[in-house]
């Protein structure tokens, strides 16, 4: 066991732990939380508009709208997500001026987790009683007021838990973004692991990506339970 | 005032067109306590929720001390709606806020200040006696509760109308009991129009004046209760009343007179009735059938008494029985 501490491999390892680690792991949190942020700017009001302005419930918005919007949603979401990355070099370039390096790879993870974030929040919504909108109806509420202050309010403990589904699927999103020039944990598993065979180094990689994953985690289930009212016997 | 006029809704639905209200014309004067009763699917619901637009009527008007509500644009009907507030079965609380802000939420909506709905709030949830639980959440709370925060909510924007869709439905006999008492008690307080949706008689025996029977979307038989309860003309009616259907077979033997008794909340359950008036009146009476229940003290329900003796005893149980308060009798006859 000695001889493995001491082995060249090791050293290596431990060397680049020290001198490329924190860097990545800075790359690969604020990439994610910048990713996931844009892709709820984006994706919240879809969502809201999929549940509010079906069959003119609460929005009044055209059928056809409603159905293109979901044809492109799924249709994003069908395309694989080292395919789409390359797909969106044109759009790219255009917002970030290059299409490799680190801010390079929040486009594709934005266009990539919108969707999928819009379709989160969709379920989210849906989970609501339709009874309170319905009430809300009843005491003279208009459309914005039923979202802002109903429909959103009382889902929160569900978006938060969405929300931390979203973050952990873009975390894993960012890795893969190492391939095509991205910075962050993927690109130290892929560079060393895959094409130097280090595979101690790629270890170090998958370890602290599972560390993060769980950080989040823990983060947004604690965040869901402490801010869910309709649990009994709280303080 | 409230004009129902002609309202016919129909539903389009995958299995073809169903009529939910046929033809329901009703008028309801200011301060009445007015109750809907049919059974499930009678259309009790639609018809609640056509008198504030949340259905749109098929055809018919609904009118509202003169105005057409179908006429009123969206916004104009989102301020009417300020006036005519509702309470449900499933209380319909905002889970995620606490009581004070559950009853904050219609003054919210109408803009009002927020130290102004808070004082509101709180002035209305210790009208119906919870002002301890202004910080309590909806889920820490029991159902007759919930819904006393749901009524606190509903007077907040100070309405003419509240209708209460099958307001006590969920809720044990007691809890029903002391909303209802609530109810009554807020509508002599404020002088305020309550319908009163539901499919128990019971209900409408303790707080409406007037009622009207729905049966399968149309209207079947309107009146002041206690008319409509001690003499229903109605088949759907009789059907409510006697929810044993036992009249039939009641009218046995030929010098054998019925009395139908109806216990209407009255204080008789410590009472030996039917024994009293043997000893007072020396009428001898036989218990053909009865379906009485006790909630708190007071009696519901009815009851068949076969008399013999003739014409003469049978008048003098009549009149004994009609001297008790909240207890109907009257004669059964053949032909009803």
């Amino acid at each position: 066991m000695s001889d493995f501490f001491a082995s060249e491999s090791f050293i290596k390892a431990m060397d680049i732990l020290k001198t490329e680690f924190p860097l990545a792991i800075w790359e690969t949190v604020y990439v994610t939380v910048l990713s996931t942020f844009f892709a709820i700017i984006i994706g919240l009001p879809l969502g809201v508009l999929l549940v509010a302005g079906e069959d003119g419930k609460i929005i009044k918005i055209p059928k056809s709208v409603l159905h293109v919007l979901n044809v492109i949603i799924n249709l994003l979401r069908s395309v694989p997500f080292l395919i789409l990355m390359i797909m969106v070099f044109p759009l790219t370039r255009l917002i970030v001026g290059t299409v490799v390096g680190t801010p390079a790879t929040i486009v594709p993870l934005v266009i990539a987790a919108f969707p999928f974030v819009a379709r989160l929040i969709e379920g989210s919504l849906r989970e609501i009683n339709p009874n309170i909108i319905e009430t809300a109806q009843s005491m003279g509420a208009s459309p914005v007021q039923i979202i802002v202050k109903v429909m959103l309010p009382e889902s929160v403990p569900s978006l938060i838990s969405n929300a931390t589904i979203a973050i952990t699927t873009i975390l894993g999103y960012s890795a893969m973004s190492g391939i095509i020039g991205g910075g962050g944990l993927g690109k130290i598993a892929i560079n060393y692991g895959y094409y130097r065979y280090q595979y101690l180094v790629m270890f170090f990689a998958v370890v602290f990506l599972i560390l993060l994953v769980q950080i989040f985690q823990s983060i947004g289930t604690y965040l869901s339970v402490k801010c869910d009212k309709r649990l009994k016997n709280r303080k | 005032m409230i004009e129902i006029k002609n309202l016919t809704k129909t539903f389009n639905t995958a299995g073809g067109s169903v009529e939910a209200l046929k033809n329901i014309s009703l008028t309801i004067e200011d301060g009445d306590i007015y109750g809907i009763i049919g059974m499930s699917g009678a259309g009790k619901s639609t018809l609640v929720r056509s008198i504030n637009m949340l259905e749109r009527p098929t055809e018919g008007k609904i009118i509202i001390d003169g105005r057409d509500m179908g006429s009123l644009s969206e916004s104009e009907l989102r301020k009417e709606r300020q006036n005519i507030t509702m309470i449900f079965q499933g209380f319909n609380l905002l889970m995620q806020r606490n009581c004070l802000k559950n009853v904050c939420f219609p003054l919210e909506l109408a803009g009002v200040k927020k130290s102004e709905a808070e004082k509101r709030a709180k002035e209305l949830l210790e009208l119906v006696g919870l002002g301890e639980k202004l910080k309590a959440y909806p889920a820490q709370l029991s159902g007759g509760q919930q819904q006393r925060v749901a009524i606190a909510r509903a007077l907040a924007t100070h309405p003419k109308i509240l209708l209460c869709d099958e307001a006590t439905s969920a809720l044990d006999p007691q809890t029903t009991q002391s909303i209802l008492s609530l109810i009554r008690d807020i509508h002599d307080r404020l002088g305020i129009t309550v319908i009163v949706i539901t499919h128990q008689m019971s209900v409408v025996e303790q707080i409406c004046t007037k009622v009207a029977i729905l049966d399968n979307g149309s209207v079947a038989e309107v009146g002041a209760v206690s008319d409509v309860f001690s003499a229903p003309k109605s088949k759907a009616a009789r059907a409510l009343v006697y929810p044993d259907g036992f009249e039939q077979s009641a009218v046995s033997s030929e010098n054998e007179s019925v009395i139908r008794v109806v216990f209407n909340g009255a204080n008789a359950t410590k009472t030996p009735l039917i024994a009293k008036m043997a000893i007072e009146k020396g009428i001898t009476a036989s218990i053909l059938s009865a379906s009485t229940k006790s909630i708190g003290d007071k009696a519901y329900g009815n009851m068949l008494l076969g008399i013999t003796g003739g014409k003469e005893q049978l008048d003098s149980a009549l009149k004994y029985l009609r001297e008790i308060p909240d207890i109907f009798a009257q004669e059964v006859t053949d032909n009803e």
